[in-house]
């Protein structure tokens, strides 16, 4: 018998070359960075103002007026083109039609009623008892009370309009996402074919979605929830193909040993061992559903969002803050009632059966008291309207404008110095180099960024991109936006990486954070803005420090896991050696954790990016004023196009290079 | 270099020589990569180590021109260190995985051959198998989990709810039916596994290395309880496992297997008393052979001084259990079959095997 013949020394060499190779191209690397910055710098004091391709707000570029052109013929044509006579209106008639009727069962007047099919009794009956049936009764009370609230603040019928509108997105959503996630997770080709779209989809800012959509579906309702369900169905793709995936392989190979067939494997095998993860999906669904619900407001939706909206023009803090803590409210009990509906199952196994025999004839009592309940809300004025005028909202108004005014009186040496130290220590002069430079010095300097960070592929899209970004003729708006989203994802990155190793290394702190992180993470960005108005007025300033709060979450959790993931046995053999607590973590977690900071950088750029955009809505200017501009003004529609264009490169290009440069760190 | 040691057969072994096979393979293959159906053609490629066809062609085979018979009611273990292609082997056999060359003659009838509805008529009612990861349903209680492959079959609630009943109580789960997989130990798990593949009443049973994920004690127990259910309802079974003691202890006859290849099939005796290479001897050389080795084994022919009127002894006692005998006696143990004097065991060979100084032949 022959034996293999193993090659020591090849692998021997390999390792000889690569060792003494590493550190070498590190140094090089963080040269490399410092001497193109320098080489900008330089050059940037020569060629100031020079070739900065500014436009002034009114400015519009040959391409703004062709896109407008379009819009106009679309307008024109639009029962008449074939493609939208028969496909496009058809899908918006289908959406208007679902959209209607759920509103008019819940939250408008139909017909010759003047209040909705079922009134606030019903719904809150139904919202309790649905949440009993999947949940249990402690997110029952939790629905029943937030419910309640929401009518008490003087929101009832924003609310039931936010509520029907995320509703029939949800359904439409969940009838395609659940079978495509199904299908990627039992084919590779098809798995292969649909993940760059998924993460492409899942790394555009939300308010990029609204701006074509609004070309095919035009304003309104239907393309709002068109754009929703776009927006929401990823997740629960995704996560319905991972849970398949994830199904043992052993199980399904057991069934197959026993003779299932497909159909047999599929229905008793991996689709009742994959559905708790799928509600997860379906969670992730509704809240990413919610929240664009809220954005959507942009294009007319109604709702909370437009309540918000409306208020925050006006620098209405208080009503921008009722409306505000009505969509938090609202988000706390769909979450909570679907994170419950995941563990149901879980917990209901093995547990007492006197309970599981008492479940039927209660859940028949319940279902039964609802229907009165319904009842009596279609009939009734006084279980149909909401009783009362609201006189809660307006105390929660006046307070919070009281705070305000505090704030504002009392606050402002403090918040103003703050405001303006960052201001003009960071982000001014950063702008000025970034709007200030020759277009094709920044795009020069970007691209050589690119290729140090991320390597060639990188590189090559950071090229791309910026020569687009200069195609959409807003290429000084971009570098604006760009300068804000650049400083807050650094200050994001002092935050996560402080928090997250203190996080990291303590788990009593972890306990502490972590629940607040999450129900953080699930708020829609929009209700981010209200405060930070409130202490700092409208400014670029505030857009950061809001995209700052909606995106450290997410950077301190996972920079938290990374130091976490760190094996014990490293940190115990460099305690043994003598090093002390800054040492270990600098030398030891922070370097063998690299690759969740580049994944934190990565996310809290992504995140930090959707929120500048909407802070175009207090006072950011830049790409989000474009966009917000372009859907309220008709000749600057175009123009919001581009706009919109532009963030979907700006987000492409950021998350090729952190991505490229998070392999290489993993690597 | 495959060894197929024809000594005489122990008493006890159920399979005859004139029973026909329930399980007879030929010439299987199964190799992973391009073109991987060329591979056993060419004659050159045959006669390759497993490094250099992974060189050559970039394929890997993981089953190399395996074959055996496996006999009614026979326990024939297949035994080998990981990566040795023998869990590819036992699903070769069910056409889990699709073999790439060879025969699987199953009662007279090709497997291979065998298009999707027969294969899985065949998997529902003649074949079952036992995992390593168990593989069950943890949405199911154990009484539906055992029912599930009756379910699969389409017999209604009643009849397989009472059918698993029976099955539970045969594996010893009595009091657990109710219970959820979650809830139970590792090596009750694999009751429910074992009772899954029994509900179906099948032919064959097939074990994947059932017992290594389980502590040593716990695997103790189970194996006895595999001997028990053996003894009990009689079925083939074809058990796959890495671990040498396992083998000895279940298997009526163990294929050694090696980077694919048959190394030795025969008795644990038989590898033990004579091992075809180093592998087989190296790997066997740690077992206490006086619990494996019989006096056929040990025995020498009688020289002229001995005496011939000591006890006499068949040739298939196991050595440890002629031990007390043979020192008692104060003249040599004959061994005799059928009345006829094969040779004689004296207090020398009996120490030799029980010191562990190398014996035997």
């Amino acid at each position: 018998m022959t034996v293999a013949i193993e090659k020591p020394e090849q692998t021997e060499s390999v390792g000889k070359q690569a060792a003494p190779a590493k550190p070498e191209r590190k140094v090089n690397r963080s040269m490399v960075v410092a001497a193109i910055f320098v080489v900008w710098l330089v050059l940037f004091v020569v060629l100031r103002g020079k070739q900065t391709l500014a436009l002034a707000a009114a400015d519009l570029t040959d391409l703004h007026r062709w896109l407008n052109d379009v819009n106009d013929s679309i307008g024109a044509n639009r029962n008449s083109n074939p493609l939208f006579l028969y496909f496009f209106n058809e899908i918006r008639l289908v959406i208007d039609n679902v959209v209607t009727f759920v509103q008019e069962l819940i939250s408008q007047p139909t017909g010759d009623r003047p209040v909705p099919q079922i009134g606030w009794l019903g719904v809150v009956g139904i919202a309790g008892y649905v949440s009993w049936a999947v949940g249990n009764w402690r997110v029952a009370l939790l629905a029943v009370a937030g419910f309640t609230f929401l009518g008490l603040q003087g929101l009832w019928q924003e609310s039931m309009d936010t509520l029907a509108l995320t509703a029939s997105a949800v359904l439409v959503a969940l009838l395609f996402a659940i079978p495509l996630g199904v299908w990627a997770g039992l084919s590779d080709r098809f798995n292969a074919i649909v993940t760059p779209f998924l993460d492409l989809m899942q790394t555009m800012p939300t308010m990029v979605y609204l701006v074509p959509l609004t070309l095919f579906f035009q304003i309104g309702p239907a393309s709002a929830t068109i754009a929703t369900l776009i927006y929401a169905a990823p997740p629960t793709i995704r996560i319905t193909a991972h849970a398949i995936r994830s199904v043992p392989e052993t199980t399904v190979e057991a069934a197959d040993s026993l003779g299932a067939t497909r159909r047999q494997s599929l229905l008793k095998v991996l689709l009742p061992m994959s559905k708790r993860t799928v509600v997860m999906g379906v969670n992730q669904t509704i809240m990413a559903a919610l929240a664009m619900v809220t954005i959507a407001a942009l294009i007319d939706a109604p709702g909370l969002g437009k309540t918000v909206v409306q208020a925050l023009q006006s620098l209405d803090v208080g009503t921008a803050f009722n409306a505000g803590l009505a969509i938090v409210v609202m988000a706390i009990v769909l979450d909570r009632v679907t994170t419950a509906a995941s563990a149901r199952e879980e917990a209901s196994r093995g547990s007492g059966s006197w309970f599981l025999a008492w479940r039927r004839p209660l859940l028949g009592a319940g279902g039964v008291v609802t229907v009165v309940l319904i009842y009596m809300s279609h009939t009734y004025v006084w279980a149909a309207e909401f009783p009362g005028e609201g006189g809660i909202g307006s105390n929660i108004a006046s307070a919070a404008d009281t705070a305000t005014n505090w704030a504002q009186d009392n606050l402002s040496g403090l918040t103003n110095g703050f405001r303006d130290a960052i201001t003009n220590g960071l982000l001014n002069p950063f702008q000025t180099l970034l709007t200030d430079s020759p277009w094709w010095l920044v795009g020069a300097a970007l691209v050589a960024l690119g290729v140090v960070l991320g390597g060639r592929t990188a590189g090559i899209t950071t090229a791309v991109c910026v020569g687009l970004l200069v195609g959409t003729g807003v290429w000084s708006d971009s570098m604006t936006t760009l300068a804000s989203t650049v400083v807050a994802t650094v200050l994001v990155m002092v935050l996560g990486i402080g928090f997250g190793v203190w996080m990291g290394r303590s788990a009593l702190v972890d306990r502490l954070l972590r629940p607040t992180l999450d129900a953080a993470q699930v708020m829609p960005p929009f209700v981010y803005l209200v405060p930070f108005l409130a202490l700092f007025g409208a400014t670029r300033f505030t857009a950061i420090v809001a995209a700052v709060v909606y995106a450290a979450p997410v950077a301190m959790k996972i920079v938290a896991d990374g130091v976490r993931n760190v094996p014990a046995t490293t940190v115990e053999a460099a305690t043994s050696a003598g090093c002390n607590t800054w040492q270990i973590i600098t030398k030891v977690q922070l370097p063998m954790a690299r690759s969740a900071l580049t994944l934190a950088t990565n996310q809290g750029l992504i995140y930090v990016l959707s929120m500048v955009v909407v802070g175009g809505l207090v006072g950011a200017g830049a790409l989000g004023y474009d966009v917000v501009a372009g859907f309220s003004q008709g000749q600057l529609y175009g123009k919001g196009l581009a706009a919109g264009l532009a963030i979907v490169l700006l987000g492409v290009m950021f998350d090729r290079i952190t991505q490229a440069a998070a392999r290489r760190a993993g690597a | 270099m495959t060894t197929q040691t024809e000594v005489p057969q122990r008493g006890s072994t159920p399979q005859d020589s004139g029973a026909t096979p329930v399980i007879s393979v030929r010439r299987l293959w199964k190799v992973f990569g391009p073109k991987a159906d060329q591979v056993p053609d060419s004659e050159e490629l045959c006669g390759l180590t497993r490094r250099e066809l992974m060189d050559r062609t970039g394929c890997t085979a993981a089953v190399r021109d395996v074959h055996f018979d496996v006999s009614p009611g026979e326990v024939f273990v297949v035994m080998g260190l990981s990566g040795s292609g023998k869990s590819t082997l036992v699903r070769c056999l069910t056409r889990l995985i699709e073999p790439t060359a060879g025969e699987v003659v199953f009662e007279g009838e090709d497997i291979r051959q065998a298009d999707a509805a027969r294969l899985r008529d065949l998997r529902r009612r003649k074949f079952s198998m036992v995992f390593q990861h168990f593989g069950l349903l943890p949405h199911r209680r154990v009484v539906d989990n055992v029912a599930f492959g009756l379910e699969i079959r389409g017999m209604s609630r009643s009849e397989r709810t009472r059918r698993a009943q029976e099955v539970v109580e045969l594996v010893g789960l009595a009091g657990y039916e109710n219970s959820y997989p979650a809830q139970l130990s590792g090596g009750m798990q694999q009751r429910v596994g074992l009772a899954r593949a029994l509900a179906g009443d099948p032919d064959v049973l097939f074990f994947d290395e059932p017992f290594s994920a389980l502590d040593p004690l716990i695997r103790r127990d189970m194996q006895n309880e595999v001997i028990r259910l053996h003894h009990e309802v009689g079925k083939t079974m074809v058990f796959i496992t890495h671990d040498l003691s396992e083998a000895l202890k279940l298997g009526d006859r163990i294929l050694i297997m090696r980077d694919g290849k048959m190394v030795q099939c025969g008795t644990g005796d038989e590898l033990v008393g004579a091992p075809a290479d180093d592998y087989v001897r190296e790997f066997v050389k740690d077992v206490p052979r006086g619990d494996v080795l019989t006096l056929r084994w040990i025995m020498r022919p009688p020289a002229d001084g001995d005496e011939l009127d000591g006890p006499e002894l068949g040739p298939d006692v196991v050595v440890k259990e002629a031990t007390r005998a043979v020192l008692a006696a104060d003249r040599p143990v004959k061994v005799v079959e059928n009345g006829k004097l094969l040779g004689i065991v004296g207090d020398e060979e009996i120490l030799a095997v029980v010191a562990g100084q190398e014996g035997g032949h």
